[in-house]
Protein backbone atom coordinates (compact mmCIF):
# COMPACT_ATOMS: atom_id res chain seq x y z
CA UNK A 1 0.00 0.00 0.00
CA UNK A 2 1.35 3.67 -1.12
CA UNK A 3 2.01 5.56 1.84
CA UNK A 4 0.38 8.84 2.01
CA UNK A 5 2.24 12.01 3.49
CA UNK A 6 -0.22 14.82 4.69
CA UNK A 7 0.98 18.61 5.21
CA UNK A 8 1.09 18.62 8.55
CA UNK A 9 3.68 16.03 8.47
CA UNK A 10 5.58 17.72 6.17
CA UNK A 11 5.59 20.96 8.32
CA UNK A 12 6.45 18.68 11.30
CA UNK A 13 9.66 17.33 9.68
CA UNK A 14 10.74 20.85 8.07
CA UNK A 15 11.13 22.20 11.92
CA UNK A 16 12.64 19.17 12.65
CA UNK A 17 14.96 19.55 10.29
CA UNK A 18 14.80 23.75 10.57
CA UNK A 19 13.88 24.71 7.28
CA UNK A 20 11.18 26.69 6.38
CA UNK A 21 9.06 26.09 3.22
CA UNK A 22 6.20 28.19 1.47
CA UNK A 23 2.91 26.38 0.71
CA UNK A 24 4.35 25.97 -2.70
CA UNK A 25 7.22 24.38 -1.56
CA UNK A 26 5.36 22.01 1.02
CA UNK A 27 3.43 20.76 -1.42
CA UNK A 28 6.73 19.88 -4.21
CA UNK A 29 8.26 18.36 -0.37
CA UNK A 30 4.69 16.44 0.26
CA UNK A 31 4.91 14.74 -2.98
CA UNK A 32 8.47 14.09 -3.28
CA UNK A 33 8.33 12.21 -0.07
CA UNK A 34 5.90 9.96 -1.46
CA UNK A 35 7.43 9.29 -4.32
CA UNK A 36 10.45 8.27 -2.85
CA UNK A 37 8.76 6.25 -0.23
CA UNK A 38 6.81 4.70 -2.80
CA UNK A 39 11.21 3.26 -4.03
CA UNK A 40 11.28 2.93 -0.56
CA UNK A 41 8.45 -0.33 -0.35
CA UNK A 42 11.21 -2.00 -2.45
CA UNK A 43 12.32 -3.24 1.18
CA UNK A 44 9.19 -5.11 2.04
CA UNK A 45 10.55 -7.51 -0.57
CA UNK A 46 13.44 -8.95 1.35
CA UNK A 47 13.67 -11.53 3.65
CA UNK A 48 14.95 -9.84 7.14
CA UNK A 49 14.19 -12.52 9.69
CA UNK A 50 17.28 -13.10 12.26
CA UNK A 51 19.76 -10.63 10.53
CA UNK A 52 21.20 -8.29 12.30
CA UNK A 53 21.94 -4.49 11.12
CA UNK A 54 24.93 -2.96 9.56
CA UNK A 55 25.60 0.26 10.73
CA UNK A 56 29.21 0.27 8.72
CA UNK A 57 31.31 -2.46 7.00
CA UNK A 58 33.79 -2.69 9.27
CA UNK A 59 34.62 -5.17 12.73
CA UNK A 60 35.71 -1.92 14.22
CA UNK A 61 33.64 -1.26 17.11
CA UNK A 62 35.71 1.37 19.71
CA UNK A 63 39.07 2.57 18.23
CA UNK A 64 40.74 4.12 21.51
CA UNK A 65 43.49 6.08 21.87
CA UNK A 66 45.93 7.63 25.02
CA UNK A 67 44.36 11.17 25.97
CA UNK A 68 47.26 13.49 24.81
CA UNK A 69 47.55 17.05 24.74
CA UNK A 70 48.60 17.85 21.28
CA UNK A 71 48.40 21.30 19.71
CA UNK A 72 45.27 22.58 18.68
CA UNK A 73 43.91 24.50 16.22
CA UNK A 74 44.96 28.80 16.13
CA UNK A 75 41.48 30.28 17.78
CA UNK A 76 41.71 33.59 15.26
CA UNK A 77 42.39 31.54 12.50
CA UNK A 78 38.95 28.95 13.17
CA UNK A 79 36.77 31.95 14.53
CA UNK A 80 37.75 34.16 11.01
CA UNK A 81 35.14 31.62 9.61
CA UNK A 82 32.34 32.52 11.81
CA UNK A 83 29.94 35.20 10.22
CA UNK A 84 29.70 37.22 13.29
CA UNK A 85 32.51 37.01 15.90
CA UNK A 86 33.81 39.09 18.65
CA UNK A 87 37.28 39.02 20.49
CA UNK A 88 37.96 35.23 19.99
CA UNK A 89 33.80 34.02 20.57
CA UNK A 90 31.27 33.18 18.23
CA UNK A 91 28.45 35.67 18.37
CA UNK A 92 24.90 34.90 18.97
CA UNK A 93 21.38 35.85 19.86
CA UNK A 94 20.68 35.50 23.93
CA UNK A 95 19.32 31.98 24.16
CA UNK A 96 18.79 32.30 28.34
CA UNK A 97 17.44 35.33 30.36
CA UNK B 1 46.13 20.38 -28.27
CA UNK B 2 48.77 20.96 -25.98
CA UNK B 3 51.31 18.19 -25.99
CA UNK B 4 51.85 18.44 -22.36
CA UNK B 5 48.83 18.37 -21.34
CA UNK B 6 47.95 14.99 -23.32
CA UNK B 7 50.42 12.81 -21.80
CA UNK B 8 49.31 10.44 -18.92
CA UNK B 9 49.99 10.78 -15.48
CA UNK B 10 53.04 8.35 -15.04
CA UNK B 11 54.80 9.10 -18.71
CA UNK B 12 54.65 12.85 -17.51
CA UNK B 13 56.63 11.50 -14.35
CA UNK B 14 59.16 10.09 -16.61
CA UNK B 15 59.08 13.05 -18.66
CA UNK B 16 60.01 15.53 -15.63
CA UNK B 17 62.19 12.59 -13.98
CA UNK B 18 63.51 12.67 -17.50
CA UNK B 19 64.73 16.41 -17.18
CA UNK B 20 62.72 16.66 -20.79
CA UNK B 21 60.15 19.13 -18.81
CA UNK B 22 59.82 20.71 -15.97
CA UNK B 23 56.90 20.89 -13.26
CA UNK B 24 56.58 24.68 -13.55
CA UNK B 25 56.26 24.21 -17.19
CA UNK B 26 53.65 21.50 -16.74
CA UNK B 27 51.80 23.32 -14.26
CA UNK B 28 51.42 26.61 -16.57
CA UNK B 29 50.36 24.04 -19.21
CA UNK B 30 47.58 22.65 -17.27
CA UNK B 31 46.85 26.59 -16.06
CA UNK B 32 46.50 27.73 -19.85
CA UNK B 33 44.39 24.48 -20.89
CA UNK B 34 41.63 25.73 -18.03
CA UNK B 35 41.69 28.81 -19.42
CA UNK B 36 41.33 27.41 -22.78
CA UNK B 37 38.28 25.19 -21.79
CA UNK B 38 36.64 27.69 -19.06
CA UNK B 39 33.35 27.08 -20.41
CA UNK B 40 33.29 23.61 -19.63
CA UNK B 41 32.79 24.93 -15.75
CA UNK B 42 35.04 21.85 -14.47
CA UNK B 43 36.26 24.65 -11.29
CA UNK B 44 35.32 26.52 -8.69
CA UNK B 45 37.97 28.16 -7.49
CA UNK B 46 41.65 27.86 -9.57
CA UNK B 47 44.49 28.74 -7.18
CA UNK B 48 47.00 29.41 -9.51
CA UNK B 49 49.40 31.28 -7.38
CA UNK B 50 49.65 28.20 -5.25
CA UNK B 51 50.04 25.94 -7.40
CA UNK B 52 52.86 28.02 -9.25
CA UNK B 53 54.91 27.79 -6.28
CA UNK B 54 53.86 23.88 -5.28
CA UNK B 55 55.41 23.49 -8.82
CA UNK B 56 58.90 25.28 -7.90
CA UNK B 57 59.03 23.47 -4.66
CA UNK B 58 59.02 20.20 -6.83
CA UNK B 59 60.94 21.22 -9.29
CA UNK B 60 64.11 22.38 -6.57
CA UNK B 61 63.18 19.02 -4.79
CA UNK B 62 63.22 16.95 -8.16
CA UNK B 63 66.76 19.13 -8.58
CA UNK B 64 68.39 17.75 -5.31
CA UNK B 65 68.14 14.15 -6.14
CA UNK B 66 64.21 13.74 -4.64
CA UNK B 67 62.44 11.39 -6.79
CA UNK B 68 58.97 9.13 -6.87
CA UNK B 69 55.32 10.01 -5.43
CA UNK B 70 53.81 12.69 -7.72
CA UNK B 71 56.32 15.00 -7.62
CA UNK B 72 55.44 18.04 -10.03
CA UNK B 73 52.40 16.42 -11.04
CA UNK B 74 49.44 19.04 -11.98
CA UNK B 75 46.19 17.70 -10.03
CA UNK B 76 42.56 18.80 -8.91
CA UNK B 77 40.79 18.19 -5.89
CA UNK B 78 36.90 18.21 -5.61
CA UNK B 79 35.59 21.08 -3.16
CA UNK B 80 34.35 19.64 -0.49
CA UNK B 81 37.86 17.96 0.77
CA UNK B 82 39.16 20.58 3.01
CA UNK B 83 42.09 22.80 1.38
CA UNK B 84 43.86 25.09 4.34
CA UNK B 85 43.35 28.45 3.13
CA UNK B 86 41.86 27.54 -0.05
CA UNK B 87 37.93 27.74 -0.30
CA UNK B 88 36.34 24.96 0.06
CA UNK B 89 32.74 25.48 -0.77
CA UNK B 90 30.78 22.02 -1.73
CA UNK B 91 29.45 23.87 -4.37
CA UNK B 92 26.97 25.31 -1.49
CA UNK B 93 26.05 29.02 -1.19
CA UNK B 94 26.30 27.95 2.40
CA UNK B 95 30.07 27.97 2.60
CA UNK B 96 30.68 29.99 -0.69
CA UNK B 97 32.95 32.18 1.67
CA UNK B 98 34.39 29.16 3.76
CA UNK B 99 38.26 28.90 3.97
CA UNK B 100 39.16 25.92 6.07
CA UNK B 101 42.14 26.18 8.50
CA UNK B 102 43.29 22.73 7.73
CA UNK B 103 44.17 20.51 5.07
CA UNK B 104 42.17 17.32 4.67
CA UNK B 105 44.60 13.69 4.89
CA UNK B 106 44.34 13.12 1.34
CA UNK B 107 45.24 16.63 0.48
CA UNK B 108 48.33 16.41 3.35
CA UNK B 109 49.65 13.53 1.42
CA UNK B 110 49.26 14.81 -2.05
CA UNK B 111 51.47 17.65 -0.75
CA UNK B 112 53.62 15.50 0.71
CA UNK B 113 54.22 13.35 -2.16
CA UNK B 114 54.76 17.04 -4.26
CA UNK B 115 51.59 16.78 -6.14
CA UNK B 116 50.52 20.27 -7.58
CA UNK B 117 47.34 21.13 -6.22
CA UNK B 118 45.59 23.48 -9.39
CA UNK B 119 42.15 24.12 -8.09
CA UNK B 120 39.18 22.74 -6.38
CA UNK B 121 36.52 21.62 -8.77
CA UNK B 122 32.87 21.64 -9.52
CA UNK B 123 30.20 19.07 -8.10
CA UNK B 124 27.13 18.62 -6.92
CA UNK B 125 26.14 20.86 -3.67
CA UNK B 126 27.00 18.70 -0.35
CA UNK B 127 27.63 15.92 -3.01
CA UNK B 128 24.10 15.22 -3.62
CA UNK B 129 23.15 14.84 -7.11
CA UNK B 130 23.79 12.58 -10.67
CA UNK B 131 24.35 15.50 -13.08
CA UNK B 132 26.10 17.91 -11.28
CA UNK B 133 23.36 21.03 -12.19
CA UNK B 134 22.87 20.73 -8.09
CA UNK B 135 25.89 23.15 -7.97
CA UNK B 136 25.44 26.50 -6.98
CA UNK B 137 28.19 27.60 -9.35
CA UNK B 138 26.01 26.09 -11.99
CA UNK B 139 26.64 23.27 -14.19
CA UNK B 140 30.18 21.70 -15.74
CA UNK B 141 29.55 21.00 -19.53
CA UNK B 142 30.62 17.54 -21.14
CA UNK B 143 34.16 17.66 -22.63
CA UNK B 144 32.31 15.20 -25.34
CA UNK B 145 29.49 17.25 -25.79
CA UNK B 146 28.99 20.67 -23.79
CA UNK B 147 25.14 20.40 -24.13
CA UNK B 148 25.22 17.14 -22.06
CA UNK B 149 26.03 16.61 -18.39
CA UNK B 150 29.21 15.78 -16.84
CA UNK B 151 27.37 13.44 -14.16
CA UNK B 152 28.00 13.85 -10.97
CA UNK B 153 28.10 14.83 -8.23
CA UNK B 154 32.23 14.70 -8.78
CA UNK B 155 31.45 16.26 -12.19
CA UNK B 156 34.10 18.53 -12.40
CA UNK B 157 36.72 16.17 -11.26
CA UNK B 158 36.00 13.53 -14.18
CA UNK B 159 35.78 16.20 -17.05
CA UNK B 160 38.95 18.11 -15.67
CA UNK B 161 40.92 14.77 -16.41
CA UNK B 162 39.10 13.96 -19.62
CA UNK B 163 39.16 17.58 -20.93
CA UNK B 164 43.38 17.24 -20.32
CA UNK B 165 43.13 20.14 -17.83
CA UNK B 166 44.39 17.77 -14.99
CA UNK B 167 46.38 14.84 -15.07
CA UNK B 168 44.14 13.46 -12.02
CA UNK B 169 41.91 14.47 -9.41
CA UNK B 170 40.42 13.74 -6.42
CA UNK B 171 36.83 12.97 -6.27
CA UNK B 172 34.17 11.45 -3.55
CA UNK B 173 32.16 8.40 -3.84
CA UNK B 174 29.03 7.53 -1.64
CA UNK B 175 26.46 6.20 -4.07
CA UNK B 176 28.29 6.44 -7.28
CA UNK B 177 29.78 9.79 -7.55
CA UNK B 178 33.08 8.93 -8.53
CA UNK B 179 32.43 5.90 -10.76
CA UNK B 180 29.29 7.65 -12.50
CA UNK B 181 31.07 10.84 -13.89
CA UNK B 182 33.99 8.98 -15.23
CA UNK B 183 31.66 6.98 -17.33
CA UNK B 184 30.22 9.91 -18.21
CA UNK B 185 33.20 12.05 -18.97
CA UNK B 186 35.25 8.85 -20.11
CA UNK B 187 37.92 8.45 -17.62
CA UNK B 188 38.94 5.64 -15.40
CA UNK B 189 37.03 6.47 -11.85
CA UNK B 190 38.22 4.32 -8.95
CA UNK B 191 35.78 4.08 -5.43
CA UNK B 192 38.28 2.24 -3.28
CA UNK B 193 37.49 -0.20 -0.25
CA UNK B 194 35.54 1.53 2.73
CA UNK B 195 38.29 2.64 5.15
CA UNK B 196 41.14 2.39 2.46
CA UNK B 197 41.35 6.24 2.30
CA UNK B 198 40.78 8.64 5.36
CA UNK B 199 37.76 10.67 5.51
CA UNK B 200 39.01 13.04 7.67
CA UNK B 201 38.42 16.41 5.99
CA UNK B 202 36.01 15.43 3.66
CA UNK B 203 32.82 17.91 4.25
CA UNK B 204 30.95 14.01 5.31
CA UNK B 205 27.64 13.59 3.30
CA UNK B 206 26.85 10.32 4.49
CA UNK B 207 29.70 8.62 6.94
CA UNK B 208 29.17 4.91 6.42
CA UNK B 209 29.12 5.20 2.37
CA UNK B 210 31.52 7.84 1.83
CA UNK B 211 34.81 7.24 0.27
CA UNK B 212 37.57 9.15 -1.15
CA UNK B 213 38.52 8.06 -4.72
CA UNK B 214 41.19 9.03 -7.54
CA UNK B 215 40.29 9.94 -11.31
CA UNK B 216 43.20 9.42 -13.85
CA UNK B 217 43.16 8.34 -17.60
CA UNK B 218 44.44 4.78 -17.38
CA UNK B 219 44.42 2.67 -14.31
CA UNK B 220 48.36 2.39 -14.13
CA UNK B 221 47.80 6.27 -13.18
CA UNK B 222 44.96 5.69 -10.81
CA UNK B 223 46.99 3.20 -8.97
CA UNK B 224 49.78 5.97 -8.63
CA UNK B 225 47.10 8.16 -6.97
CA UNK B 226 45.73 5.52 -4.84
CA UNK B 227 49.27 4.24 -3.66
CA UNK B 228 49.78 8.07 -2.26
CA UNK B 229 46.27 8.52 -0.68
CA UNK B 230 45.74 5.18 0.67
CA UNK B 231 46.47 4.01 4.56
CA UNK B 232 45.64 4.79 8.00
CA UNK B 233 44.92 7.90 9.67
CA UNK B 234 45.25 8.39 13.57
CA UNK B 235 42.54 11.41 12.77
CA UNK B 236 39.97 9.22 11.20
CA UNK B 237 39.43 6.16 13.07
CA UNK B 238 37.56 4.00 10.14
CA UNK B 239 40.55 4.16 8.20
CA UNK B 240 42.86 0.91 7.70
CA UNK B 241 46.22 -0.03 6.50
CA UNK B 242 45.41 -3.38 4.73
CA UNK B 243 45.68 -2.16 1.16
CA UNK B 244 48.53 -4.46 -0.59
CA UNK B 245 49.26 -2.28 -4.09
CA UNK B 246 51.55 -3.58 -6.78
CA UNK B 247 54.21 -1.14 -8.18
CA UNK B 248 53.26 -2.00 -11.84
CA UNK B 249 49.66 -3.20 -13.31
CA UNK B 250 49.92 -6.61 -15.30
CA UNK B 251 47.07 -6.31 -16.73
CA UNK B 252 46.59 -10.08 -17.58
CA UNK B 253 43.07 -12.02 -18.94
CA UNK B 254 44.23 -15.33 -19.06
CA UNK B 255 43.10 -16.99 -16.11
CA UNK B 256 40.90 -14.49 -14.33
CA UNK B 257 37.11 -14.94 -13.66
CA UNK B 258 34.47 -12.34 -13.96
CA UNK B 259 31.33 -12.62 -12.69
CA UNK B 260 28.16 -11.19 -14.36
CA UNK B 261 24.95 -10.17 -12.74
CA UNK B 262 21.69 -10.05 -14.55
CA UNK B 263 20.39 -7.71 -11.74
CA UNK B 264 22.72 -5.24 -13.08
CA UNK B 265 22.00 -5.76 -16.35
CA UNK B 266 18.43 -4.73 -16.12
CA UNK B 267 17.18 -1.29 -18.01
CA UNK B 268 20.81 -0.69 -19.90
CA UNK B 269 20.33 1.34 -22.47
CA UNK B 270 21.18 -0.53 -26.07
CA UNK B 271 24.53 1.27 -26.79
CA UNK B 272 25.23 0.61 -22.84
CA UNK B 273 24.41 -2.86 -23.32
CA UNK B 274 26.37 -3.78 -26.68
CA UNK B 275 29.42 -2.06 -25.47
CA UNK B 276 29.25 -3.90 -22.10
CA UNK B 277 28.44 -7.42 -23.70
CA UNK B 278 31.21 -6.58 -26.41
CA UNK B 279 33.68 -6.01 -23.34
CA UNK B 280 32.85 -9.37 -21.55
CA UNK B 281 33.02 -11.18 -25.02
CA UNK B 282 36.70 -9.54 -26.07
CA UNK B 283 37.75 -10.83 -22.28
CA UNK B 284 36.53 -14.12 -23.02
CA UNK B 285 38.28 -14.61 -26.36
CA UNK B 286 41.43 -13.12 -24.47
CA UNK B 287 40.83 -16.31 -21.87
CA UNK B 288 39.53 -15.27 -19.17
CA UNK B 289 36.07 -17.17 -17.61
CA UNK B 290 32.93 -15.45 -17.74
CA UNK B 291 30.33 -17.22 -15.00
CA UNK B 292 26.79 -16.18 -13.80
CA UNK B 293 26.46 -14.34 -10.09
CA UNK B 294 23.03 -13.64 -8.39
CA UNK B 295 22.48 -10.66 -6.27
CA UNK B 296 19.29 -11.64 -5.40
CA UNK B 297 18.67 -8.28 -3.00
CA UNK B 298 20.18 -5.46 -4.99
CA UNK B 299 16.87 -4.74 -6.45
CA UNK B 300 16.16 -3.05 -2.94
CA UNK B 301 19.41 -1.56 -3.12
CA UNK B 302 18.11 1.86 -4.33
CA UNK B 303 16.16 1.93 -1.39
CA UNK B 304 18.60 1.02 0.95
CA UNK B 305 21.02 3.37 -0.42
CA UNK B 306 18.30 6.99 -0.18
CA UNK B 307 17.51 5.23 3.41
CA UNK B 308 20.90 5.33 4.62
CA UNK B 309 22.22 8.16 2.92
CA UNK B 310 19.94 10.71 3.61
CA UNK B 311 19.64 9.79 7.22
CA UNK B 312 23.25 10.03 7.42
CA UNK B 313 22.86 13.39 5.62
CA UNK B 314 20.25 14.79 7.88
CA UNK B 315 22.42 14.07 10.68
CA UNK B 316 25.82 15.34 9.04
CA UNK B 317 24.21 18.73 7.76
CA UNK B 318 22.89 19.81 11.41
CA UNK B 319 26.20 21.70 11.93
CA UNK B 320 25.31 24.20 9.41
CA UNK B 321 23.25 26.61 11.73
CA UNK B 322 24.98 29.82 10.48
CA UNK B 323 27.07 29.78 13.61
CA UNK B 324 30.63 28.56 13.43
CA UNK B 325 30.93 29.13 10.07
CA UNK B 326 29.32 29.08 6.62
CA UNK B 327 26.98 32.15 6.13
CA UNK B 328 24.14 33.40 8.42
CA UNK B 329 20.53 34.56 7.13
CA UNK B 330 19.84 38.44 8.47
CA UNK B 331 16.06 39.33 10.04
CA UNK B 332 16.27 36.50 13.16
CA UNK B 333 15.00 37.19 16.63
CA UNK B 334 16.01 33.83 18.20
CA UNK B 335 18.71 31.57 17.88
CA UNK B 336 15.86 28.91 16.34
CA UNK B 337 15.17 31.59 13.99
CA UNK B 338 18.85 32.10 13.04
CA UNK B 339 19.14 28.80 12.23
CA UNK B 340 15.86 27.86 10.31
CA UNK B 341 16.56 30.99 8.19
CA UNK B 342 19.93 30.47 7.48
CA UNK B 343 19.51 26.98 6.24
CA UNK B 344 16.53 28.04 4.28
CA UNK B 345 18.41 30.55 2.87
CA UNK B 346 21.54 29.33 2.32
CA UNK B 347 20.86 25.32 1.37
CA UNK B 348 19.75 24.15 -2.31
CA UNK B 349 16.44 22.69 -3.13
CA UNK B 350 18.48 18.79 -3.52
CA UNK B 351 19.96 19.16 0.07
CA UNK B 352 16.99 20.10 1.35
CA UNK B 353 14.75 17.17 -0.33
CA UNK B 354 17.83 15.15 1.13
CA UNK B 355 17.40 15.97 5.26
CA UNK B 356 13.71 15.66 5.01
CA UNK B 357 13.63 12.45 3.89
CA UNK B 358 16.34 11.77 6.39
CA UNK B 359 14.61 13.15 9.23
CA UNK B 360 11.38 11.48 8.08
CA UNK B 361 12.79 8.18 7.92
CA UNK B 362 14.79 8.23 11.32
CA UNK B 363 11.18 10.31 12.98
CA UNK B 364 9.61 8.72 15.57
CA UNK B 365 7.38 6.05 14.32
CA UNK B 366 9.12 5.22 11.00
CA UNK B 367 12.71 4.52 12.32
CA UNK B 368 12.09 0.42 12.36
CA UNK B 369 9.87 0.74 9.19
CA UNK B 370 12.89 2.35 6.85
CA UNK B 371 16.18 2.77 9.04
CA UNK B 372 16.07 -0.23 10.81
CA UNK B 373 15.26 -2.07 8.26
CA UNK B 374 17.19 -0.68 5.39
CA UNK B 375 20.38 -1.70 7.53
CA UNK B 376 19.30 -4.93 7.91
CA UNK B 377 18.98 -5.45 4.12
CA UNK B 378 22.41 -4.03 4.39
CA UNK B 379 23.28 -6.67 5.79
CA UNK B 380 22.08 -9.31 3.35
CA UNK B 381 22.83 -7.30 0.61
CA UNK B 382 26.84 -7.59 1.71
CA UNK B 383 26.18 -11.43 2.46
CA UNK B 384 25.39 -11.94 -1.56
CA UNK B 385 28.50 -9.79 -2.86
CA UNK B 386 30.56 -12.10 -0.36
CA UNK B 387 29.33 -15.40 -2.22
CA UNK B 388 29.53 -13.91 -5.30
CA UNK B 389 33.00 -12.76 -5.20
CA UNK B 390 33.75 -16.16 -3.08
CA UNK B 391 33.55 -17.54 -6.97
CA UNK B 392 35.29 -14.55 -9.42
CA UNK B 393 37.80 -11.87 -9.64
CA UNK B 394 35.26 -9.38 -10.15
CA UNK B 395 31.80 -8.76 -11.12
CA UNK B 396 31.39 -6.57 -14.14
CA UNK B 397 28.26 -4.95 -14.95
CA UNK B 398 27.57 -0.98 -17.16
CA UNK B 399 28.81 1.69 -14.70
CA UNK B 400 25.50 3.44 -15.36
CA UNK B 401 22.54 2.51 -17.90
CA UNK B 402 23.34 4.81 -19.85
CA UNK B 403 25.21 7.68 -21.45
CA UNK B 404 25.00 11.39 -20.07
CA UNK B 405 21.90 12.94 -20.32
CA UNK B 406 21.62 16.54 -22.32
CA UNK B 407 21.71 19.59 -19.38
CA UNK B 408 18.42 20.42 -18.13
CA UNK B 409 16.49 16.83 -19.18
CA UNK B 410 16.45 15.81 -16.00
CA UNK B 411 13.06 17.54 -14.50
CA UNK B 412 12.14 14.65 -11.93
CA UNK B 413 14.57 14.86 -9.00
CA UNK B 414 12.66 11.51 -7.73
CA UNK B 415 13.83 9.66 -11.02
CA UNK B 416 17.14 11.33 -11.56
CA UNK B 417 17.84 8.98 -8.09
CA UNK B 418 17.16 5.32 -10.94
CA UNK B 419 20.40 6.51 -12.56
CA UNK B 420 22.51 5.37 -9.53
CA UNK B 421 21.77 1.57 -9.68
CA UNK B 422 24.11 -0.43 -10.81
CA UNK B 423 26.67 2.10 -8.67
CA UNK B 424 24.98 2.36 -4.72
CA UNK B 425 25.03 -1.74 -4.27
CA UNK B 426 28.69 -1.32 -3.96
CA UNK B 427 28.57 1.11 -1.19
CA UNK B 428 26.39 -0.42 0.84
CA UNK B 429 28.57 -3.39 0.92
CA UNK B 430 31.99 -1.13 0.94
CA UNK B 431 33.56 -2.91 -1.67
CA UNK B 432 36.20 -1.34 -4.23
CA UNK B 433 35.36 -0.50 -7.78
CA UNK B 434 36.36 0.89 -10.43
CA UNK B 435 35.00 2.17 -13.56
CA UNK B 436 36.43 1.91 -16.66
CA UNK B 437 35.78 3.51 -20.34
CA UNK B 438 35.09 1.33 -23.19
CA UNK B 439 33.99 2.92 -26.19
CA UNK B 440 31.59 5.20 -27.14
CA UNK B 441 27.93 5.31 -28.24
CA UNK B 442 26.64 6.22 -31.32
CA UNK B 443 26.43 9.80 -30.61
CA UNK B 444 29.90 9.92 -29.59
CA UNK B 445 29.80 9.77 -25.94
CA UNK B 446 31.62 7.68 -23.42
CA UNK B 447 30.23 4.44 -22.17
CA UNK B 448 32.05 3.05 -19.05
CA UNK B 449 32.18 -0.89 -17.49
CA UNK B 450 31.96 -1.11 -13.47
CA UNK B 451 34.81 -3.72 -12.15
CA UNK B 452 33.52 -4.46 -8.24
CA UNK B 453 36.01 -6.32 -6.32
CA UNK B 454 36.93 -7.60 -3.00
CA UNK B 455 37.71 -5.79 0.19
CA UNK B 456 40.82 -4.26 0.06
CA UNK B 457 42.19 -6.12 -3.01
CA UNK B 458 41.91 -2.85 -4.80
CA UNK B 459 45.24 -3.74 -6.28
CA UNK B 460 43.98 -6.77 -8.05
CA UNK B 461 40.62 -4.76 -8.99
CA UNK B 462 42.97 -1.82 -10.83
CA UNK B 463 44.52 -4.93 -12.53
CA UNK B 464 41.25 -6.38 -13.91
CA UNK B 465 40.65 -2.31 -15.24
CA UNK B 466 44.10 -3.04 -16.74
CA UNK B 467 43.08 -6.38 -18.44
CA UNK B 468 39.84 -4.30 -19.52
CA UNK B 469 41.35 -1.53 -21.53
CA UNK B 470 43.72 -3.61 -22.72
CA UNK B 471 41.06 -5.87 -24.54
CA UNK B 472 38.95 -2.89 -25.49
CA UNK B 473 41.85 -0.67 -26.80
CA UNK B 474 40.86 1.25 -30.25
CA UNK B 475 37.22 -0.12 -29.44
CA UNK B 476 34.86 2.28 -31.56
CA UNK B 477 31.12 3.52 -31.49
CA UNK B 478 28.90 0.73 -29.65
Amino acid sequence: MKRKVTTEEVIHIAELSRLAFTDAECEAQREHLEKVLGYFETLDGVDIADVPPTAHILDAVNVLREDEVEPSFDNAELVANAPERDDGAYVVPRVVD
Amino acid sequence: MNGITDMGLCSLIDALDGKKLSATEATRACLDRIKATEDLNNFITVCEDEALKAAAAADARRKSGERGGLLGVPIAVKDNISTRGVKTTCASAFLSDYVPPFDATVVDKLKAAGAVIVGKTNMDEFAMGSTNENSHFSAAHNAADATRVTGGSSGGSANAVAARQVFAALGSDTGGSIRQPASYCGTVGLKPTYSAVSRYGLIAFASSLDQIGPFARTSEDALRVLGTIAGKDSRDSTSTDKLDLPDKLSGKVKGRTFGIADELLSGAASDVKTAFERTVALLEDNGAKIKKVKLGSVDAALAVYYVISSAEAASNLARFDGVKYGRRASGYRDIAELYTLSRTEFFGDEVKRRIMIGNYVLSSGYYDAYYLKASKIRTVIKREFDAALGCCDAILSPTVPTVAPKIGAQVDPAATYLSDVYTVPVNIAGLPAVSVPVGRSADGMPIGVQAIGKAFCDGDLLDTARAIETVTEGCGNA
